[in-house]
C-alpha cells in the first residue's frame, strides 16, 4: 500500500495505482507497492494473480496500461529491460535464458559492456560468486550444470550490474532444499549490503523465514500489506486465495460405487532438469466420485497426468489400476480400451493437431479404441469418413461447439470451443474413467461451466472422474473429493465439503502436518 | 622429388578446395543457417574465377571474381531463407541445381580452352628446408588463405566478441534477439561468408587443381564439405585434419589405379561419408559433445515477434 509514515524519497521503488489491461482483462488492477532500500520483499499470490505481469511492467518487458512507477524519488518510464538495468534493477528469471554451448564467463559476457575482456569478466565474475557464497567455473559449459547452479549465472549475471533491486521469481521453484538455504544465505548478504529483493513466491514457509514485508496479490490487486512474521501461515493464505468459502453444493451425489482408478504409491523420477518427481503418490477414485487435484503450476501435475495416462508408462505394473487391472507398464491405448479417457493440458500440439480437421482429430484419438465404429476393411484400417464425420458431428452438436463450417482445422477454432470439442470426444465415448489436466485452463466462463458441467454429469452416470487444475473455483465448482499436489507429493484426499481454500492455501503451499493441528481451528 | 613428397603435393591441391568451402560452411552453421548450396556456389566461383581469368589474364583479379561470385550467389540464399523465411534445406539443394546450370551456361564459351596457373609464391629461405620446403612455402596464394583463414575463424568465433555472439546466434536465436544482438544481420554476414569461402575454392579449381573449366568441375566436392563440417564437428581445426585426410582418400583412388591396386575406386570415393556417418553416430552418443559443438538452432527460421 502507499508509503505509510514513509516520506516518498526514503522509498527505493513505489508503484502507484498500476495497471495492466489485455485487451479488457485487467492482468494488473490499480497495484500499489513500495519497496524500501535494504528490505526482502516478497510478492505473494496464486498462479494467474498478476505477479508476473506486474514485475515484467517494473523490468521493462511490458508497458503499463496507466499508473506510475517511481525510482528513488524519480518518477521513471521503464522503457526496456536495459533500461531497467541502467537504472539498477536487475532481474533473475524463472526459466533461465542461458546458452547450453557457451561457457559461463561467454554467457555472462553477452549480457555486458563489449569493451570489458573475457578474461576480466571470468575473474570478476569467480570472485563475485565466491564471495556471496555461490562458487560458479567461469570455464565450465553450461551444458554440464545442474539447475541451481545455473541459477547462479544468471543471478551473478544481475549482481555484475551492481543492481539496487533484484527481482526474483519464484528462484526455490527449481532448487533442491540445500541450494534454497545457499540462497537464502545470498539474499541476506545483499540484504546487508542495503540492496533490496523484490521475491516471488508462494510458498508461506520460505516468506516467513526470509521476508520483512510483504504484498499479496489476488485477481490482479492487492488483497494484504503486511510483515510476514506477524501473520500466522493461515491468515497469508487467506489474503493469497480469498476468504469467500463457495460451498460445493452436495445435491444430487450419486452413492459412492466401485474403485475405478487406483494409484498405489506411484513413483516417477523427473524426465528433464525442469520436471517434477511423483513421490509415493496414492489415490482412489470411485465410480461418481470427481476428484480434483488442486496445486499451483509445476508441482508435478503433468508429470501425475503422464503416468495415469500412459503416455510415459511406469516401470511396474500394479502401482496403477483401471477398474482392478493393473495397466502401469501399458500404454495410451490399452489403457483407452479399458474404458479410460484422457484430455491433457496442451490443447494445440497435445491433444488436438492444429492443421487437422476436427474429424481427422477424432480418428487420432480414437482409431485404436473404437475402431470398428471407425474403420473398415479388416486389417487395412480404412477410415470410415461418414463414421468418423457423423460422430464429429454429435460432439459438436453435444457440447455446443461453435466452429465456421462443417468440419474445420482444429486450430481455426477459438481455445474454448477447441477445448469443448476435445473433452466431447472422450465423453461421447462414456468413459469409465476420465482423467482430466486443466479443463478450462484459458477458457472463456461460458465453454467452462459447459466443460464443468460435463464433468459433473458423467460423474453422476456412474464414471469416475479426477480434474487436475489449479482453479480453485472450478474445484470447489465439480470436486465431491480434493487432493493437493506439491513437490510431486500428493496431500491426503479430503470430501470437498470438509476443506476450506484456506486450508487447501496451506496445503499448497507444502505446510503438511501443520494443518492438522493448530490451523484446522481457523479453517472452520 | 621423391614419390612421398609429389603424393603429399597432390594431397595439398585436392584438399584445400574442401578446406576452404568447409571453413566457410562452419562459419554459416556456428551462425544456425544449414546452407546445403556450397556445390552450387563452388561452381559458381569456378565459372565465373575462370572468366575473369581469361578475359583479364590475371588469376588473381579470377580469385576476386570467385570469391565475388559465391558470395553473391550466397545472398540469394540469405535473402531467402533468412528475409523471405524459406526451407533452408530446399533453398539449399535449389541453389546447387540452379548454380550447375548458370555456370554451365555463362562459361559455355570457354570449354576446351587452356587457362592461366595461379602461380606459387615461395617463401625464399623456409623453402629450402629439406621436404617440408617445398610442400609447405612453395604453393599458391590460395594455400597460404586456406590455412590463414582456418587460424582467423578460430580466433574469431572462440575469441573475439563478435564471434561469441554468431555462436549465441547459433544456439538460441531467442535468447539472442531478448539480449537484443541482431540474429539475421548476423546470420546474413555468416551465409555470406559462407558463400565467398565457397566461391574461392570453386576458383581454387579452375586455377590450380585443373586449369580450365568443364561442366560441372566441382564434382561433388561441396557435398564432401558439408561433410566435412559434421565430421569436424564444428571446430575449426579438424576441419583441416578432416580436409587432408578426405583429400588424401580421393588421391588414393588415382595412385590405387596407377599402381594395380584392386580396391574399387568406388568405394574409396565413399569413403569420406561413410567416416562421417562414423562421426555422426559418436556425437550422438555423447550429449555433453552434442551440446557444446552443435548449433542448437541449426536450419531453424528465425521470424522476430510474429
Amino acid at each position: 500500500m502507499a508509503a505509510e509514515g514513509q516520506p516518498a524519497n526514503s522509498l527505493l521503488l513505489a508503484v502507484g495505482q498500476l495497471t495492466k489491461l489485455f485487451g479488457t482483462f485487467a492482468a494488473c488492477d490499480g497495484i500499489n507497492l513500495d519497496i524500501r532500500p535494504g528490505e526482502i520483499h516478497a510478492l505473494l499470490g496464486e498462479n494467474g494473480a498478476g505477479k508476473s505481469t506486474l514485475v515484467k511492467m517494473l523490468f521493462g518487458v511490458l508497458a503499463p496500461s496507466s499508473g506510475q512507477i517511481v525510482w528513488q524519488g524519480q518518477p521513471v518510464r521503464i522503457a526496456s529491460p536495459s533500461a531497467a538495468r541502467k537504472l539498477g534493477i536487475g532481474m533473475v528469471f524463472q526459466h533461465f535464458s542461458l546458452f547450453e554451448a557457451l561457457t559461463v564467463a561467454e554467457n555472462i559476457a553477452l549480457s555486458m559492456d563489449p569493451g570489458v575482456s573475457l578474461a576480466r569478466i571470468a575473474k570478476e565474475a569467480s570472485d563475485l560468486s565466491h564471495a556471496y557464497g555461490l562458487p560458479l567455473d567461469p570455464h565450465a559449459h553450461v551444458a554440464d550444470l545442474s539447475v541451481g547452479e545455473r541459477q547462479r549465472i544468471e543471478i551473478v549475471r544481475a549482481l555484475l550490474q551492481n543492481p539496487k533491486l533484484i527481482i526474483l521469481d519464484e528462484p526455490t521453484s527449481v532448487l533442491t532444499p540445500q541450494e534454497a538455504d545457499r540462497l537464502f544465505e545470498t539474499l541476506n548478504k545483499l540484504k546487508a549490503e542495503g540492496r533490496s529483493v523484490l521475491y516471488i513466491s508462494h510458498r508461506l514457509e520460505e516468506v516467513q523465514r526470509i521476508c520483512d514485508r510483504a504484498t499479496v496479490l489476488r485477481h490482479g490487486k492487492v488483497t494484504g500489506a503486511c510483515d510476514p512474521r506477524q501473520e500466522t501461515p493461515s491468515s497469508l493464505a487467506r489474503m493469497m486465495v480469498g476468504s469467500d468459502v463457495a460451498h460445493v453444493s452436495a445435491e444430487g451425489t450419486s452413492s459412492k460405487g466401485a474403485i475405478k482408478l487406483e494409484a498405489r504409491h506411484l513413483s516417477a523420477t523427473a524426465r528433464t532438469p525442469f520436471a517434477v518427481a511423483l513421490k509415493n503418490i496414492c489415490l482412489k477414485v470411485h465410480a461418481g466420485e470427481v476428484l480434483a487435484i488442486a496445486g499451483v503450476a509445476g508441482n508435478g501435475q503433468g508429470e501425475l497426468f503422464d503416468a495415469l495416462s500412459g503416455e510415459y508408462p511406469v516401470a511396474s505394473d500394479d502401482v496403477i489400476l483401471i477398474s482392478d487391472k493393473p495397466v502401469g507398464t501399458r500404454g495410451i491405448n490399452a489403457r483407452r480400451l479399458m474404458g479410460a479417457g484422457f484430455v491433457p493440458e496442451e490443447r494445440h500440439g497435445h491433444a488436438a493437431v492444429s492443421a487437422l480437421s476436427l474429424s481427422d482429430n477424432l480418428i487420432l484419438a480414437r482409431s485404436q479404441s473404437d475402431r470398428r465404429a471407425f474403420l473398415g476393411g479388416g486389417p487395412l484400417g480404412l477410415i470410415r469418413q461418414d463414421a468418423v464425420k457423423k460422430a464429429s458431428k454429435r460432439i459438436s452438436a453435444a457440447m455446443d461447439v461453435r466452429k465456421s463450417g462443417e468440419n474445420p482445422p482444429a486450430g481455426s477454432l477459438s481455445g474454448g470451443n477447441l477445448q469443448k470439442f476435445i473433452v466431447g470426444r472422450e465423453l461421447d465415448r462414456q468413459p469409465t474413467v476420465l482423467i482430466v489436466n486443466q479443463p478450462t485452463w484459458g477458457v472463456d466462463a461460458g465453454a467452462a461451466s459447459r466443460i464443468r458441467q460435463a464433468l459433473v454429469d458423467l460423474a453422476k452416470s456412474g464414471s469416475a472422474v479426477l480434474v487436475i487444475s489449479q482453479d480453485l473455483d472450478e474445484i470447489f465448482e465439480v470436486a465431491t473429493e480434493i487432493a493437493v499436489i506439491s513437490e510431486g507429493k500428493l496431500s491426503d484426499i479430503y470430501p470437498a465439503s470438509d476443506l476450506s481454500r484456506e486450508k487447501i492455501g496451506l496445503l499448497m503451499g507444502g505446510m503438511y502436518g501443520k494443518t492438522e493441528t493448530a490451523e484446522t481451528a481457523h479453517a472452520h | 622429388m621423391g614419390i612421398f613428397e609429389a603424393m603429399l603435393l597432390t594431397i595439398i591441391t585436392a584438399a584445400t578446395p574442401l578446406v576452404l568451402a568447409a571453413i566457410g560452411e562452419l562459419v554459416t552453421e556456428r551462425s544456425g543457417v544449414l546452407n546445403l548450396g556450397v556445390e552450387g556456389m563452388m561452381v559458381m566461383g569456378a565459372a565465373c574465377g575462370f572468366i575473369a581469368t581469361q578475359a583479364t589474364g590475371s588469376p588473381y583479379i579470377g580469385i576476386l571474381a570467385g570469391i565475388a561470385a559465391g558470395a553473391l550467389f550466397s545472398l540469394l540464399f540469405g535473402f531467402l531463407t533468412l528475409t523471405l523465411v524459406a526451407n533452408q534445406v530446399a533453398t539449399g539443394l535449389a541453389l546447387t541445381i540452379l548454380g550447375l546450370g548458370v555456370s554451365s551456361m555463362i562459361a559455355e564459351p570457354y570449354l576446351g580452352q587452356s587457362g592461366i596457373k595461379l602461380p606459387q609464391i615461395v617463401f625464399p629461405v623456409l623453402s629450402d628446408i629439406p621436404f617440408l620446403g617445398p610442400v609447405l612455402f612453395k604453393q599458391d596464394l590460395i594455400f597460404y588463405l586456406s590455412i590463414a583463414l582456418v587460424a582467423g575463424v578460430n580466433w574469431f568465433l572462440f575469441k573475439s566478441r563478435a564471434g561469441l555472439k554468431l555462436r549465441s546466434v547459433g544456439d538460441s536465436h531467442a535468447s539472442a534477439h531478448a539480449l537484443g544482438i541482431n540474429v539475421i544481420r548476423t546470420r546474413y554476414l555468416a551465409v555470406m561468408f559462407g558463400g565467398a569461402s565457397a566461391g574461392l575454392a570453386g576458383a581454387q579449381l579452375s586455377l590450380v587443381y585443373t586449369p580450365q573449366w568443364a561442366e560441372n568441375m566441382s564434382a561433388g566436392r561441396g557435398w564432401i564439405a558439408l561433410a566435412l563440417v559434421v565430421f569436424a564437428s564444428w571446430r575449426p581445426w579438424r576441419i583441416v585434419a578432416g580436409g587432408y585426410l578426405f583429400g588424401a582418400v580421393s588421391i588414393s583412388q588415382l595412385y590405387a589405379q596407377a599402381f594395380g591396386i584392386g580396391i574399387p575406386s568406388q568405394l574409396l570415393s565413399a569413403l569420406p561419408y561413410l567416416a562421417t556417418i562414423i562421426v555422426l553416430i559418436l556425437i550422438s552418443h555423447n550429449r555433453r559433445m552434442t551440446l557444446i559443438n552443435t548449433p542448437a538452432s541449426l536450419g531453424k527460421s528465425f521470424v522476430p515477434d510474429r
